[in-house]
């Protein structure tokens, strides 16, 4: 739809910390559109002086949730919008956000699957539109979740994966940690390299869509990796959100 | 390419999805799943698909193929400059719209 987009004031109406580093932020919208899982908003930010700083941040939460999203925001420590979106904001807060954006990096149900999403830490958010999107609407279709974090205390939505992942309706999640891991743990413990793509892929039964997100390292290495264990490139999507706060 | 790998320009790229908010003011449509061909090589691909370089006064964004600029925008209080002599043709589908 020819639409421009404009900027408006939304309200905070929740804070909630999801890992050390990360946080989430509804924000209330008064004209909120349906997005599409994936579509991010930007964000601006302008001090008394009238200095803007802008950024874009990927929708976390679901369409069907009407009136408000969900930002997942990771603090950069020489982040000059995350570090105020995290020790500053509070609820009551107002920012200006546009959007909702993008129409390259989106997954509905209507696009099937089966889908094999992967995820460079906080790259895991627009993933997790899409992931809730698929749940809230009822679809089967196949989907897996490879999500790349330095230790277990980082996953994001860690308890709402495992539920989800315990729904029975063909969501599965596996972890791969590359610094540190949960005691006992029998899974994956290094970088995203083409032999765990393979093991992931090899249960697919047919090719599946696939959506990249994280530091454009991570992001490059995976798209090559999939390409050569032969994922169709138009079939590959992603989205990189340039480096971290600290190396994967 | 291997230069380009250790070059700390490449941590810091990012991809067509970067410039959608910026298509969105200029062309008030969706651009980034837009097919598009380089004028320099001929890859065709969707914009979210190119190469942005964002840490700079505006943002270039490269074919993903032979690294040559396809677009650069640049951005002041009054005006959005838009050049794209490394564009081929843009399509724009009108279902999307």
């Amino acid at each position: 739809m020819k639409q421009p987009i404009s900027w408006q004031i939304a309200t905070v109406t929740g804070i909630h910390p999801e890992t050390p580093r990360v946080k989430t932020i509804t924000l209330t919208l008064p004209a909120w559109l349906p997005h599409r899982p994936g579509q991010h908003y930007d964000l601006r930010l302008t001090a008394p002086d009238g200095y803007q700083a802008q950024r874009s941040y990927s929708i976390a939460s679901e369409p069907e949730r009407i009136g408000e999203i969900d930002l997942t925001i990771e603090r950069l420590e020489d982040g000059e919008v995350s570090t105020y979106l995290h020790d500053v904001v509070q609820v009551g807060d107002q920012v200006e956000v546009r959007g909702p954006i993008g129409g390259y990096f989106v997954w509905e149900k209507d696009l099937g699957g089966p889908l094999l999403l992967i995820a460079g830490g906080s790259g895991v958010v627009p993933l997790m539109a899409m992931i809730r999107h698929r749940f809230v609407a009822k679809s089967k279709t196949p989907t897996k979740l490879l999500y790349s974090s330095r230790s277990p205390e980082d996953v994001i939505y860690a308890s709402e994966l495992d539920s989800l992942g315990m729904a029975g309706d063909g969501f599965e999640v596996i972890h791969t940690f590359t610094r540190s891991q949960p005691a006992n743990w029998r899974g994956y413990a290094r970088r995203i390299d083409q032999q765990m793509l393979r093991e992931t892929l090899t249960p697919i039964a047919s090719v599946p869509l696939a959506y990249v997100c994280g530091p454009t390292r991570l992001v490059e290495s995976v798209a090559d990796g999939l390409v050569q264990i032969g994922v169709p490139p138009e079939r590959i999507r992603t989205e990189r959100f340039g480096p971290t706060g600290g190396t994967l | 390419m291997d230069d380009l790998e250790i070059d700390p320009n490449w941590d810091l790229m990012l991809d067509g999805n970067a410039a959608a908010g910026l298509f969105q003011e200029m062309f008030a449509v969706e651009m980034t799943a837009c097919p598009t061909a380089c004028a320099w090589c001929g890859q065709q691909g969707q914009i979210g698909r190119l190469l942005a370089f964002a840490h700079a006064p505006g943002i270039v964004l490269r074919c993903p193929n032979c690294m040559n600029v396809m677009m650069r925008i640049v951005e002041t209080n009054e005006t959005i400059y838009f050049e794209a002599s490394g564009v081929a043709y843009l399509a724009f589908e009108r279902s999307a719209w």
